[in-house]
């Protein structure tokens, strides 16, 4: 295989990672934008929407078409009502304190990972994609599927642009974002648009674990690289922001691949997770956006 | 500070650290090995106390200043077959330049940002001991046999493999870092810091240099951190990866809520009940990181003070 294909190869790989990526960092992000609020246990949100598509996928036998679509539709859900009771039973009782919510979503990040370990166990499982049609190129046959999660992920990010852009649910929430006291005052529910906002970045990062199940499998350890993957992204792309978060997970996801051709995995991280330190050092209104919100 | 304070203040801790001696000649051997781990370690917490609990710099990072401390002392005496008491130097001295790099850059952050970068700096220096495995050797760690272990006293070579002299060593090394806590929170100095938590501005306006201030406390903080580092090497004779990890920096955190943060005897006090509680959860369960995650949540929510926080809120006033 020369060189040409062998770097197409490489980029859709990438592309199936970006495409994961920017979905879970939206979920971040959103989170971030609106409440204010680190989630250090977004990346286990994301191994529980795996872990939990395994089970409803494993609930169903015959068609593998099935048990995944109960597993896409279930599996969100069921994380976005664990997200939504962790806020309204800590997160609104810390009154959404930058310092002492980052603490309690530590403190979930632990208690959602160890009981996974002790209801799922330590084990990696998969979960059998929808279809497994290949796709004959002239060089090598690609995995339908990888591209119906590039495909997906895009339907889901124009899906979240036109929820935030072009609906009263979208208004609302930009309203709390810019400004919480006044969106209180013009008699927007504030406390439940924040649980409804944590339980939708929840419902994505889960979502975002589904699609990528049939590929990689469920592991109970499976969110952290997410986690700090996510933060890069959100990061570079300016918290809060929905198109620098896009444009960075394609580039992070990109080169992730690409860089880890040539080196090995753990500098790749290294240089990765020291680079976006010193931009939220130096310019922490991100790369892509002039002038946005300062990290405070 | 009144005269009076004063005398109950060195009353009260002489009384502690008697106290703690004394345990060396009544405690069974298990209970033994396990308080002087956790002298050690509650020096770990009493430096990460100077940064959150004192200075207000929540930082999700210090991992890496315990770890500097272990490997700067380890990887001298494993490699290049240093004696203990330049190894330890070396330990300090890289905790302190680590903190200092590391201060400089973070500190121009605030909030939420600080524990982001701190949390990222010290995941870098955890992908560096994981990078460098010819050295470090990773997960599974160096270990330093009895021989590489002994110190040169005047009176002689003593082994720190023995039991008691660890005993001992921790608590030579507890007993110094209470002191020199409880010296630092009462100068002018601590109650800067305490005063640049409580209103950073108003301390700008009144002419103090703030940056420098915190960089100060980055860099105590940092030092103590990682002189429990290099004394855990050289006493446990064991150096991995694992304690650059995230969890080497939550757990200090969760240490010093639970005792109360700003307190000299909370971190102590915290990391004494928490390695009880992980110990007992661990010897029922495999996953006994819960009872960290439970805590963390229930201490956020319902006891933000901690124990000595709360004894002195309602009735010590004078405790430091």
């Amino acid at each position: 295989m020369g060189f040409g294909p062998y770097f197409l190869l490489a980029t859709l790989e990438g592309l199936v990672t970006a495409a994961v990526l920017a979905l879970t960092a939206l979920g971040l992000s959103l989170v971030f934008g609106v409440m204010r609020v680190v989630n250090v246990a977004h990346g286990e949100f994301y191994m529980l929407g795996a872990v939990l598509a395994w089970w409803f996928a494993s609930l169903v036998s015959g068609n593998p078409a099935l048990g995944f679509l109960l597993a896409v539709v279930l599996s969100p859900l069921v994380v976005a009502a664990v997200a939504f009771i962790a806020d309204r039973l800590v997160l609104k009782r810390l009154n959404y304190e930058a310092e002492g919510t980052i603490v309690a979503t530590i403190g979930l990040l632990y208690i959602i990972q160890q009981l996974a370990l002790t209801f799922y166990g330590a084990e990696a499982r998969p979960v059998q994609a929808p279809f497994d049609w290949r796709i004959q190129l002239p060089w090598f046959g690609y995995s339908a599927y990888k591209l119906f999660v590039i495909f997906a992920s895009i339907a889901i990010l124009i899906g979240t642009w036109f929820l935030l852009r072009r609906t009263n649910i979208g208004l609302i929430m930009r309203a709390t974002q810019i400004d919480r006291d006044m969106a209180q005052a013009f008699a927007i529910p504030v406390g439940k648009v924040y649980a409804g906002v944590f339980a939708l970045g929840a419902g994505m990062a889960a979502l975002a674990a589904v699609l990528i199940v049939p590929i990689k499998q469920a592991h109970y350890l499976m969110g952290q690289d997410p986690l700090l993957l996510s933060f890069i992204v959100v990061i570079i792309g300016g918290l809060g922001s929905l198109r620098g978060t896009v444009v960075a997970a394609l580039l992070i996801g990109l080169s992730d691949g690409i860089i880890s051709m040539f080196f090995s995995p753990t500098l790749a991280k290294m240089l990765a997770t020291l680079l976006v330190a010193l931009v939220l050092v130096f310019r922490p209104q991100g790369l892509f956006s002039p002038g946005g919100v300062a990290a405070r | 500070m009144s005269g009076s304070d004063t005398t109950r203040t060195i009353l009260l801790h002489g009384a502690l650290l008697a106290g703690l001696a004394a345990l060396d000649f009544v405690l069974p051997d298990y209970h033994h090995g396990v308080l002087a781990r956790v002298m050690v370690l509650s020096v770990f917490a009493m430096g990460y106390n100077i940064a959150f609990g004192y200075t207000g710099l929540l930082s999700l990072g210090h991992a890496m200043f315990f770890a500097a401390g272990l490997y700067g002392a380890a990887l001298p005496i494993y490699h290049l077959g240093w004696s203990v008491w330049p190894s330890l130097g070396a330990g300090l001295l890289a905790g302190l330049v680590l903190a200092v790099i590391v201060a400089c850059l973070a500190l121009r952050t605030l909030g939420v940002a600080f524990m982001i970068v701190t949390l990222m700096f010290s995941q870098v220096f955890y992908l560096t001991t994981l990078y460098f495995t010819t050295y470090t050797r990773g997960e599974e760690g160096l270990v330093l046999q009895q021989g590489m272990r002994t110190l040169a006293l005047p009176g002689g070579h003593i082994s720190l493999a023995n039991a008691d002299v660890r005993f001992w060593a921790a608590w030579t090394l507890f007993s110094l870092t209470l002191v020199i806590t409880l010296f630092l929170v009462r100068s002018r100095f601590g109650r800067a810091l305490v005063a640049i938590r409580e209103n950073e501005e108003r301390m700008r306006m009144l002419g103090y240099d703030v940056f420098a201030s915190k960089l100060a406390a980055m860099a105590v903080s940092g030092t103590i951190s990682a002189a429990a580092g290099a004394a855990y090497a050289v006493l446990f004779g064991y150096a991995g990866s694992g304690f650059a990890s995230i969890q080497y920096s939550i757990l200090p955190l969760l240490w010093v809520l639970l005792g109360g943060a700003a307190t000299v005897l909370g971190p102590f006090v915290g990391t004494l009940i928490m390695f009880y509680l992980i110990d007992t959860a661990s010897s029922y369960t495999t996953p006994h990181m819960l009872v960290v995650g439970v805590a963390l949540i229930l201490l956020i929510l319902y006891f933000p003070k901690g124990i000595v926080g709360t004894i002195r809120a309602k009735w010590l006033r004078w405790l430091p």
